[in-house]
């Protein structure tokens, strides 16, 4: 598809999209008498700028899902926002989404949108797609039926899909497909802010290369930012401009994608590169011994200590912060910079 | 020397449609590769999904038997199992590893409970403390201990402790041969390298020849001997894996080698804009 777009061009200059201060955002049980807290999100600040993909790196219970549903304002008990602000700029709207919920109601899908991990589960099986389209889209469009419609297949069109897709039925669609379809979900109102949580896990070597192109294709169309979360960091190579790394609810280290491979400063994240596999090397890879830590009960101090290769004293009894690292980003260890990658 | 399983012209068929249609789709065609019972090794099946890699792994399990061809296992054609004796002496040499630990794992019930049970049934562990014994020793094997696993249930554990239960599991009837189906794919990344490695040190300390199955050539590369490489159910490239892998002749092979994320941002950025966005997913 090489035809002339005419998608909208992005508003504003090089502004800060989102910022996010000092968040925590606590999963709080209290139930006979007990109270238990499971620190999820824990202090993290962080900016993302426009037309930039924000890439976000960690392991299972690390908190970047409950990090993404707090900065969409998608909460729900037990979850609570303890403190901090998560606030917008939409070409000149400011909102502050825990301070003006409507406002943020709003902005949903208009300015903001979600790609969801399982393509399976977010269309509905016994309904076709054009439905998914009138449930998500329709009243954010402000536009008649036919008008809508035509605005879909159109859409549709520049993403490389059949609008005859809108009469097929899910499962009539391969899993390369439907994760197209969520993608063209996500972007028929053409919001400024995406989120795609973990969109091509569940998906092949060869499809997943494909819808890696087309986001990041459409983000260079749209002029939109994307927070792109997934624990694959040869993803995060091929797609992010901008990384970071969550270790147990708090930020280990942040900075521009490249020069974080070339040269990580903390000791995680040169583990997680050092370890992935590659064509061509049959060196032993090193796992990390231990295994993530419960948020419940974090480790004092550095929350990484008790498996960091190259811990001090200093490291189990205070909390590292996040200070600005040699490589132009944020890192959050006492020791930055001493590791090298194997 | 003897073949530890082979394969000869191994073709399984399915039906599509419905009730009274009479399509039908060869989902493994024509296949054929044996394993040598002398020399263990990791075989690594390779394919996207639809290729026919997880058919294979029914047929090795003794799951499904092939509508034609022979499927020969340690001097044994499996479509000729009959008996319950005949079918536990199988399932003692031949053990699963399967994909998502959470989903092999019944949530309500204690991890040790399957443990126990498969020393009780292939083991001849009776009493408890024999139980105890035998799990013990196989969970020694994978890095882990008794201690660390007693009553616990599969979401007190990580995904990666919980895979390397199922692989301990697998080794508590001293098998020949491991199905590993996509082990590594639910894994998280900085897990993952550990049940990788796992494999190799059974390999090398254990002798089990290991049937890796999966979609990722970068760790099919890293501990593979042999490599099939697989296309809508027939072997379009086979052969040592580094030699394979390195050197990939097959257009479908390219594709697949090519399509591994380098990690590296420039080269992996430059990897996913070659793709055409009008070229349809097929």
């Amino acid at each position: 598809m090489s035809q002339v777009l005419d998608f909208k061009p992005a508003a504003g200059t090089s502004a800060d999209v989102l910022t996010i201060k000092d968040l925590k955002a606590y999963y709080i049980n209290d139930m006979f008498g007990v109270r238990r807290e499971v620190r999820a999100v824990d202090g993290i600040s962080l900016t993302v700028r426009r037309n930039e993909v924000y890439g976000i790196a960690g392991e299972s219970s690390s908190g970047k899902t409950s990090l993404i549903k707090t900065l969409a304002g998608a909460i729900r008990p037990p979850m609570q926002v303890v403190g901090g602000s998560v606030k917008f700029d939409f070409g000149g709207k400011h909102i502050d989404v825990y301070a003006e919920p409507r406002k943020m109601q709003a902005a949903r899908w208009q300015n903001l949108s979600y790609i969801m991990q399982g393509s399976m589960s977010v269309l509905n099986p016994v309904r076709r797609i054009k439905h998914a389209f009138n449930d998500f889209a329709f009243r954010h469009m402000g536009l008649d039926r036919r008008a809508f419609r035509q605005r879909v297949e159109s859409h549709l069109q520049k993403l490389g899909l059949d609008p005859n897709v809108l009469e097929a039925f899910p499962h009539q669609l391969s899993g390369g497909m439907r994760q197209r379809v969520t993608i063209a979900l996500a972007t028929v109102c053409e919001p400024e802010f995406i989120i795609a949580d973990e969109p091509t896990t569940a998906l092949d070597v060869l499809v997943q290369q494909d819808v890696l192109g087309l986001i990041k294709e459409v983000q260079g169309r749209l002029g939109s930012s994307i927070v792109f979360v997934t624990h694959d960091m040869s993803v995060h190579a091929a797609i992010t401009d901008r990384l970071a790394i969550m270790y147990a609810g708090r930020l280990a280290e942040e900075g521009p994608t490249q020069a974080m491979f070339d040269n990580p400063q903390h000791p995680y994240t040169a583990h997680l590169i050092a370890s992935l596999p590659r064509i061509g090397d049959v060196s032993t890879r090193k796992s990390l011994a231990g295994r993530p830590p419960s948020l419940a009960n974090p480790p004092s101090g550095c929350r990484f200590h008790p498996r960091c290769p190259i811990a001090i004293d200093r490291c189990s009894k205070e909390v590292p912060e996040m200070l600005p690292s040699a490589i132009g980003g944020r890192v959050a260890c006492f020791r930055a910079g001493e590791i090298a990658v194997k | 020397m003897s073949n530890l399983l082979e394969l000869d012209h191994v073709t399984k068929v399915y039906p599509v449609g419905g009730l009274f249609s009479r399509q039908t789709i060869k989902a493994v065609n024509d296949v054929s590769f044996s394993l040598n019972n002398d020399k263990p090794e990791i075989f690594a099946i390779v394919g996207e999904s639809g290729s026919g890699k997880s058919t294979m792994a029914k047929m090795m399990l003794g799951n499904e038997v092939p509508d034609q061809g022979r499927l020969v296992f340690d001097g044994i054609d499996i479509a000729t199992i009959r008996s319950r004796r005949q079918r536990e002496e199988f399932m003692a040499k031949v053990q699963p590893v399967f994909q998502n630990p959470f989903e092999a794992f019944n949530p309500l019930t204690r991890v040790d409970a399957y443990l126990f049970a498969t020393a009780h049934r292939f083991a001849k562990a009776d009493t408890q403390e024999q139980k105890e014994r035998v799990t013990d020793e196989a969970l020694q094997r994978v890095g882990l201990s008794m201690a660390e696993i007693k009553g616990r249930f599969s979401h007190e554990l990580s995904g990666g402790q919980l895979q390397r239960v199922a692989v301990a599991r697998a080794l508590i009837p001293s098998p020949k041969l491991i199905v590993a189906d996509e082990p590594v794919s639910m894994v998280d990344a900085s897990l993952r390298m550990s049940i990788v490695n796992l494999f190799r040190s059974l390999r090398d300390e254990l002798k089990v020849s290991i049937i890796y199955i999966t979609h990722d050539l970068a760790t099919a590369y890293y501990i593979s001997d042999r490599v099939i490489i697989m296309q809508k159910g027939v072997i379009i490239e086979s052969g040592d894996a580094r030699t394979v892998l390195d050197n990939p002749q097959h257009p479908y092979s390219i594709a697949l080698k090519n399509a591994v994320l380098p990690p590296d941002p420039r080269a992996a950025s430059a990897a996913i804009r070659q793709r055409n966005l009008g070229v349809p997913v097929a």
